[in-house]
């Protein structure tokens, strides 16, 4: 059978006796990875197989290895990694250790691990860069690179203890810095945005670099409770998945009016005809915000509209965000350990994101969540998690967050609650209210 | 002999300046962008308010990539782009141009090096991806492979642009679900409890933090052979396999535990309808690789009914919102069971306390 025949290879190669004297290792033989070669989309284990084969390069014996154990887990269905400790000087995390369990049998590869490094905001490259880069990991490490990681980072995979330093050294010279791991801010992600996308809201780049560079110490010297995430999406279509992926989402939106450019409406409708327009426009609407008057205008009820970007999707043309742009905050979004995926609730529901001040006012509500994440959350726990077990009405009093109805689907059904400091709250939320108003005034 | 250099310090320089590497008519024309169109799958247009115009040319990877292959793709950028790339949320790669005639020669260069262009607008995207037996210490199968062999039978649709609304398929190696949430999730289902190798508990495990982990207290802390370790309660173990992290001898992973289950509706955007999770079609599929063709067919039924029967810009979830359940049982031809009844927190808001009903 053929997995007979993998294990033979594997002892009967280089693989058993460690250190043997044969200059070409024997190749291990990858019968179900090469069903993996088939099929017209581009194969990872031909890629793996390039590497494997590449004559003179030190990497060539650990992957051939590589293949080998990666092979050996398509055959038990088993993983054969373990964790452990390895980080460079003066950092406490951004290294993601992995040891085989099956170095006996394979050897070359008994230390491969990955080094999580932020690429720039944006995922932004010039080949010049790709390849400088492509560079120092061949010299250092396995030739193994995942563009990205879930988490958001460069994944540099396969790497020994020894080389690790080095090759952190190298992409450090270069601008480059290293990505979180373990209970300690993760590296982030932000959408397209500002580059190139017209529904863009706020300056990504900027929120994203001036947030992460904020708290490296966070990402670097892992001291939270557990991990916590920042995503940054440009507008509610949220490409970067903030609201289900990050603890805290930035998502950029609106206050005033979207735009409407009638005529381009009066174009799209002639195009695609009017009871397609309905269709697939008007009567898509969340909020029954939108009517195709008579002239094959879009009449637009600006109070109901949500923000939820249906219409400007298909539309683009003819619909765009409105001019007043800033920013949703939402928190406590995660997948599933252990309670369940959790999508972030709805805390801030507009910040202005122009001025230094406003970055000033956005870095300072994080550092209060920060702070309190990590003074209040049990080990383990995610800042959803949090909110749920404490309730959110102590969340936001601790944080200093005034209630607000863009936070709920409803308010409360049950009548458990102790309710006689309720004209107190009431009587908050009319001086609230009062003041709101107030400054309107006094601005105008 | 010479004392060892001082150890080199960190530069601490956190997320890295973009503006250096992007493409010049981005940075140009950063935050004043007027609107985009599609001329054709693969291919966006987008036309800055200065009316300068950029067309980008999307194509798949295998995410996992071996230095030459990164080289191959950057020898691409600078003969036919212009040097600058940026990746997607789901590891396709985008060349910028600024000249619509360079758009045609960069498309045949890239599929003559077998590089397929789509994955924009209404198409079944790139699957989101993580590590799997190539680099996770808890992997039930492999990312990798689940992904190359659906994207292999799901090509055409890659490079198309024919499903109702964007399709987004995620894959996650155990339940953790790394692979985030989507329109399809093939996600591994354990069934068995873990494995405990008594011996070893004491020596690698932190027992009151393996008690503490499991979601339904179903580990306590026991003497087993004269030996501390913990104990599983497998009428109350839910097979999540979340005590296997901080507990490796509690072995959750096996020939004959692991599955995959197939979940729908989900999706990330805010776009008509709020975020929303996915819920379970499928359970118990076997874990075969190296190609998981019964993973492949179920995708294939689900896509197909999706394909056929829901409305335009009707996401996945959405569509079957509007049919209701049954009907999407009824189509896809899958059996509806006692396991798609919610049995976690909050449960009870998954039920249908109405007398709405789909005949």
């Amino acid at each position: 059978m053929a997995s007979d025949d993998v294990t033979k290879t594997a002892q009967g190669g280089c693989g058993a006796s460690g250190g043997c004297g044969c200059n070409t290792p024997q190749k291990h033989a990858t019968p179900l990875l090469d069903e993996l070669e088939n099929g017209p989309w581009p194969s990872f284990v031909t890629g793996l197989k390039r590497l494997r084969d590449t004559e003179g390069k030190s990497y060539a014996p650990m992957m051939n290895d590589l293949l080998g154990q990666l092979e050996h887990s398509y055959e038990e269905r088993l993983g054969f990694w373990k964790g452990g400790t390895v980080s460079v000087v003066g950092y406490g995390g951004g290294v993601i250790p992995r040891f085989s369990e099956v170095a006996d049998k394979f050897p070359a590869s008994k230390e491969f691990h990955t080094l999580r490094i932020m690429p720039p905001a944006g995922y932004h490259y010039n080949t010049d860069l790709l390849r400088k880069l492509c560079d120092t990991w061949e010299k250092h490490g396995s030739g193994l690179i995942a563009l990205h990681g879930q988490s958001g980072d460069i994944m540099f995979q396969g790497c020994t203890t020894d080389n690790v330093q080095k090759a952190f050294d190298e992409f450090n010279e270069m601008g480059f810095d290293m990505g979180g791991a373990g209970p300690a801010m993760r590296t982030s992600m932000s959408c397209v945005g500002h580059a190139r996308c017209e529904k863009s809201c706020y300056d990504e780049v900027r929120a994203h670099r001036t947030l992460i560079n904020e708290f490296i110490d966070e990402m670097h010297r892992p001291a939270l409770p557990y991990k916590f995430k920042f995503k940054f999406s440009g507008c509610p279509n949220d490409c970067v998945n903030a609201i289900h992926r990050s603890d805290f989402a930035l998502i950029g939106t609106w206050r005033d009016d979207m735009k409407v450019n009638q005529e381009e409406v009066k174009a799209y409708v002639a195009s695609h005809g009017r009871k397609y327009t309905i269709d697939s426009v008007v009567a898509m609407c969340p909020t029954r915000a939108l009517s195709l008057n008579d002239d094959d205008t879009l009449d637009v009820d600006n109070k109901s509209c949500v923000r939820c970007m249906h219409c400007m999707n298909v539309m683009t043309k003819a619909l765009a965000p409105g001019d007043d742009r800033g920013a949703s905050i939402l928190i406590g979004g995660k997948r599933s350990l252990k309670v369940g995926d959790m999508m972030g609730i709805m805390m801030i529901p507009f910040i202005k994101l122009d001025t230094d001040e406003d970055f000033e006012k956005l870095v300072e509500f994080s550092r209060n969540l920060i702070e309190f994440f990590a003074e209040n959350a049990l080990e383990h726990e995610r800042i959803g998690e949090c909110i749920d077990r404490i309730g959110l009405p102590a969340f936001l009093e601790a944080l200093g967050i005034d209630p607000d109805p863009n936070m709920i689907n409803h308010p409360r059904t049950s009548s458990y609650v102790r309710t006689d400091d309720f004209t107190d709250e009431a009587n908050k939320y009319f001086e609230r209210k009062a003041k709101e108003a107030g400054l309107t005034v006094a601005a105008e | 002999m010479n004392t060892p250099a001082a150890p080199r310090r960190a530069v601490e320089s956190g997320v890295p300046d973009p503006f250096p590497y992007m493409h010049p008519l981005m940075k140009k024309n950063y935050g004043n962008w007027a609107w985009h169109d599609r001329p054709r799958p693969g291919v966006l247009h987008h036309v800055a308010k200065s009316g300068d115009e950029i067309w980008t040319v999307r194509a798949g990877t295998p995410r996992q990539m071996d230095v030459f292959t990164i080289r191959k793709l950057c020898d691409i950028a600078d003969r036919f782009a212009e040097g600058h790339v940026r990746f997607t949320t789901r590891s396709n790669i985008e060349y910028m141009v600024s000249a619509k005639d360079k758009v045609e020669p960069l498309i045949k260069a890239l599929n003559a090096e077998g590089y397929p262009v789509g994955g924009t607008g209404n198409s079944v995207s790139m699957i989101s991806h993580t590590q799997g037996w190539l680099h996770c210490d808890i992997p039930g199968t492999d990312a990798s492979g689940v992904v190359k062999s659906l994207m292999d039978s799901l090509y055409e649709e890659f490079v198309k642009e024919e499903m109702p609304n964007r399709v987004r398929i995620t894959t996650s190696c155990c339940q953790i679900n790394c692979g985030g949430q989507g329109d399809i999730s093939i996600n591994v289902q354990y069934v068995k409890p873990p494995k405990i190798n008594h011996d070893m508990v004491s020596k690698v495990c932190e027992r009151p933090a393996v008690v503490a982990r499991c979601p339904v207290a179903a580990i306590r802390p026991a003497m087993v052979n004269g030996k501390p370790s913990l104990e599983v309660d497998e009428q109350k173990c839910v097979c999540c396999g979340a005590c296997y992290p901080p507990c490796p001898p509690m072995q959750i992973n096996g020939t004959d535990s692991t599955r995959i289950a197939v979940w729908v509706g989900g999706k990330h955007s805010n776009a008509r309808s709020k975020p929303a999770f996915h819920k379970l079609v499928v359970a118990n599929l076997p874990n075969n690789a190296p190609r998981w063709p019964e993973v492949a067919e179920v995708v294939g039924k689900i896509l197909h009914a999706y394909k056929n029967n829901a409305k335009d810009w009707e996401r996945m979830g959405e569509w079957i919102e509007r049919i209701g359940w049954p009907r999407f049982f009824e189509l896809t031809g899958f059996a509806f069971t006692k396991h798609h009844l919610d049995t976690w927190t909050g449960a009870r808001k998954s039920m249908n306390m109405s007398a709405h009903v789909h005949f």
